[in-house]
Formats: structure tokens, C-alpha cells, sequence
């Protein structure tokens, strides 16, 4: 019976000012599609990171005139350093054959380069590719060497764009969320505002603090998980049309997002939509109610 | 029942004490009147009572209980046990008169059974047999304020608490008002009631207690308006 009341007010409640109502839910689902787009983001760039630096190379590129003794210091030095896990000799024919196969598209590009125009190298894997900096520098001194380059570096750059995305949308999702608060306790102000005199009443006659909130915080929660909700299905559908669709080429520099991710950004983002109005809504009604 | 034990209160800004030191006890049962001009402190007293105020200095006791030392979240259960009735009657009016008084049970969470075999009897004891299902604006100000009584002793409080339940209405209708708060009296509901009408008082011949800036100036059983 009071489950019932308290239901009842709260559609009420949501009806009454339905376009304060509106205007809260579409502030708070855009505010957590930021959110979950930005931790989305950050399970991936976390998945890449694993996948990528497991396959990571640093390539030493020898001189074109290096000698044959050179070479063979240089593999010795290689062979016998304690970071290096594996290491693989590609020659200049091999490095033309792979050159030729990568860009066999445009094969103007491709007559252009001599058998002479690459350089031998060393590819190296290293058992920890932190320890990247340390290696380099106990190889670089050696004659005979063009250039040691870590795709770590490289990788590094890539991973930093993203970072700065992922830092973007959590600023998006930071300043909406704060219009969405500020909309909440308006919101709630105005619905406690319009049972003033239904609120006064109860308090005289001593309704339990809870029971005279409840309407006001559920109300905000409603709105809160409506919001969450849309702002999962715009997550889903960007991700369905933007990955799978559109960007798929993207997808063989992306590790493909996994489904399962995405379907977790529904708790998340519905726990804190509801949470977040919830407090909200009760901190706004201890200063306005002063229940 | 009601112990005031040397009470001052000092609202925030204000240059003196509303109420000065002031120290009265009320036995259950009575009916007591407090008097004095407008401003008097007379007000604070019944704020005082249900814990919407606190005291600056001293102890209140309402039936038995340090009202000072309730914790904040059980004040709303302190509160049962006290009806209030005030001079704009404070009836919601989207609701009728059965409505208004079933509210007041049903958000202290009893059932509508309970409200729907009481109600009916309450609002015949305060004359309104007939007439449940009149909003408050098809009612005269007499009826409202019966409405308003209703809803106050729907509870069976120990105390009734009337801050100038007769401010709004016309010497007739008063003396009625009166009449039924006597007979809630007679119950052994305690009631205290907040005046300036010295008609009332007079006719009535109860407890007067007088204040004047903050004090009791006179406290007489059986008393008149002076």
C-alpha cells in the first residue's frame, strides 16, 4: 500500500514536469555515453597494450657498408645479451620480397626500389620490451650500425592519441555531468516546491523522514537509469555502425572490441545514473526540506 | 506531561530572547492557555514542544522524554504523539475532508482499513458526519478547522497542540471550536492552546498563563484574559 503511494508519486512526480524531466534524462544519457565511451576506450587501449607489446620488435638496421666482421660482432653482441629473447636476420633480398609483398597494390612504388635500396637488420625481441632503453644503449656503440628503432615508440604514439580521446570524453562526460546535477536538484527543488504543502503536512503529523524523501530520490533515480539506459543503446549503436560498419578497416589496427565490454558498460553506466541522481536528489532535499 | 525547566530561546539575529528563562510544568490532562501580545514568545513555545526548534538554553520534557536529546531521525516518531491544529488549518485542498484525515494515517503507515474505520468516527466526533467527501474550499472556515482537529486527534495524541486555532474565524464558530476541544480535553488528551482572543478565555476558565517579552508574567488556574 505505501510501495503503492510512493510509485504513484513518483510517476506523478516525473509527469508533472515533464520537460524538466526530459531535458535531465537527455543531460544524463549524454553524460554517460561520455562515461562509457571513455572506459570502453580504456579497456581496449589496456587490451592493445597486452596484445601489441607481446608482438613487439626493436629492428637494427645495419650500415650499407658494413662489414662482414662488423655483422658478426654485432649478431654475437645480440645473441649474447641477457634482455633478448629471440632475434631474426632478414637480409637485403628478404627485405625487398617483404617490401614488395606490403605494397604489391602499387607497383610503380615498388620498381622504384633497388635490391639495394634496404638495409639489412636484426629483429629482436626483447623478453621485457620495457626494458627497451637499457638494450639500445648497450647495442648502439657497436660499428657497423645504421639505426635501432623500438615500435614501442611508435606504438606510444598511437596509444597517446587515444589517451587524449579517452581524456577528452571524460571531460565531456564531467561537464555534462554537472548540468545533469545541477538539473537534478532543479528538478527536485520544483517537484518539492509543488507538494509543499503535502510534505508540511507530513512532517507534522510525523511521516518517517524516508518515507517523505522516497518520492523525490526515486524520482531522480527513474530519470538517472532512463538516462543510463539511452545512453547505452547510443554506446551500442555507435559501436555497431562506427566499428563493425563503417571504420572496419580501423579494425586491423584495433583490437576488435569485444561485445562483452560493451554489454558491461549497461551496469556500470546504470549504477552510477542511478547513484549519482539519487545522492543528489537526497543532498538537495536535506537543504530544501530540511528533513 | 510538559516541563519547560528555565527554557530561553534566542532565534539567530535577534536582539533579545524570545522566550526568557521561562520554567512551567503542565500535568496530563489540563487545559492550558498561554496569552500575551503578538511577539509575545507564545509561538516559540508550541515550536519548542515539537522539537522545530531547539532551545538555547534549558530542558524541555515532553511526556517524560528530553525532547532536546531526541536523535534528528526519530523526531517524526516523537511527533505522533502530539496533534497540532493551526490558525490557517493547513488542510491540503486536493483532498476532502475523509482524504485529509486519512492522509495523516496513511503516511505514518497505516492501512487503509485502519483509516477507512476510523476516519468516519473521528469526523463524527467533530460534527462533520455527513460531509465527509466536501473539499475544503465547499466548507465553511469553522468545518475546515474541524477537518483540521480531526486529522490532529485521529492518533489519539497525548497532547493537543493549538496555536491560535481560533485566529481565523468569527466569535460563533469559535466558541464551537472551543467547545469540541473541550470535549478532546475531556478525553485526557492534554491540550495546550496558543491565544490572543480573550473572549475565549474568558468563558472557558482555565489555566492562563501570561507572557509578556519572553516571560511568565501570570500563571492561574482558572484564570481570565486580565
Amino acid at each position: 500500500m505505501r510501495l503503492k503511494y510512493v510509485l504513484n508519486e513518483v510517476l506523478v512526480g516525473l509527469w508533472r514536469n515533464v520537460t524538466m524531466t526530459v531535458a535531465m534524462i537527455i543531460t544524463m544519457s549524454v553524460s554517460l555515453t561520455m562515461l562509457g565511451a571513455s572506459v570502453l576506450l580504456y579497456l581496449q587501449v589496456d587490451q592493445m597494450k597486452n596484445y601489441y607489446y607481446g608482438n613487439i620488435e626493436v629492428s637494427i638496421f645495419l650500415r650499407s657498408d658494413v662489414t662482414e666482421a662488423q655483422r658478426q660482432a654485432i649478431d654475437q653482441a645480440i645473441s649474447s645479451n641477457p634482455l633478448v629473447a629471440e632475434r631474426t636476420y632478414e637480409t637485403r633480398e628478404e627485405a625487398l620480397k617483404r617490401f614488395q609483398e606490403l605494397w604489391k597494390d602499387s607497383p610503380e612504388f615498388v620498381k622504384s626500389v633497388g635490391p639495394n635500396s634496404l638495409p639489412e637488420s636484426f629483429r629482436v625481441k626483447l623478453k621485457d620490451p620495457e626494458q627497451y632503453k637499457t638494450f639500445a644503449d648497450q647495442i648502439q656503440g657497436l660499428q657497423g650500425i645504421q639505426d635501432v628503432i623500438d615500435q614501442r615508440t611508435l606504438l606510444e604514439k598511437v596509444f597517446n592519441i587515444f589517451n587524449a580521446i579517452q581524456v577528452g570524453a571524460l571531460v565531456v562526460a564531467g561537464v555534462m555531468a554537472l548540468a545533469a546535477l545541477l538539473l537534478v536538484g532543479n528538478t527536485i527543488q520544483v517537484a518539492a516546491y509543488s507538494k509543499r504543502r503535502e510534505v508540511a503536512v507530513m512532517k507534522l503529523v510525523g511521516a518517517s523522514n524516508w518515507f517523505i524523501q522516497a518520492p523525490f530520490v526515486l524520482e531522480a533515480v527513474v530519470a538517472g537509469l532512463i538516462g543510463a539506459i539511452l545512453g547505452f543503446i547510443a554506446l551500442f549503436v555507435s559501436k555497431v555502425v562506427l566499428f563493425d560498419n563503417k571504420l572496419q578497416a580501423l579494425t586491423n589496427i584495433l583490437t576488435p572490441i569485444d561485445n562483452g565490454n560493451v554489454w558491461l558498460m549497461l551496469p556500470l553506466l546504470a549504477g552510477v545514473g542511478a547513484v549519482v541522481s539519487a545522492v543528489t536528489a537526497w543532498i538537495t532535499l536535506r537543504f530544501y526540506l530540511k528533513v | 506531561m510538559i516541563q519547560l525547566e528555565n527554557v530561553t530561546k534566542t532565534y539567530p539575529k535577534a536582539s533579545r530572547p524570545s522566550l526568557d528563562d521561562v520554567s512551567v510544568g503542565i500535568e496530563k490532562g489540563e487545559f492550558v492557555f498561554f496569552i500575551g501580545p503578538s511577539g509575545s514568545g507564545k509561538s516559540t513555545i508550541i515550536k519548542l514542544l515539537l522539537h522545530e526548534v531547539a532551545p538555547t538554553q534549558g530542558k524541555v520534557m515532553v511526556n517524560a522524554k528530553d525532547v532536546t536529546s531526541i536523535r534528528s531521525w526519530k523526531i517524526p516518531h516523537f511527533r505522533r504523539s502530539i496533534g497540532c491544529v493551526f490558525q490557517d488549518f493547513r488542510l491540503l485542498p486536493n483532498r476532502t475532508a475523509y482524504e485529509n484525515v486519512a492522509f495523516a494515517l496513511e503516511v505514518i503507515g497505516k492501512t487503509k482499513a485502519v483509516s477507512r474505520r476510523v476516519v468516519p468516527e473521528v469526523l463524527e466526533l467533530v460534527g462533520l458526519g455527513g460531509k465527509e467527501h466536501r473539499y475544503p474550499h465547499e466548507l465553511s472556515g469553522g468545518e475546515q478547522q474541524r477537518v483540521a482537529v480531526a486529522r490532529a486527534f485521529v492518533n489519539r495524541p497525548l497532547i493537543l497542540l493549538a496555536d491560535e486555532p481560533t485566529g481565523n474565524l468569527d466569535p460563533d464558530t469559535s466558541i464551537e471550536i472551543m467547545r469540541l476541544l473541550d470535549r478532546i480535553n475531556r478525553t485526557g488528551t492534554t491540550v495546550v492552546m496558543v491565544t490572543h482572543d480573550s473572549n475565549i478565555v474568558n468563558q472557558m476558565r482555565r489555566r492562563v498563563i501570561e507572557i509578556e517579552s519572553g516571560r511568565i508574567v501570570r500563571d492561574q488556574a482558572r484564570g481570565v484574559y486580565g
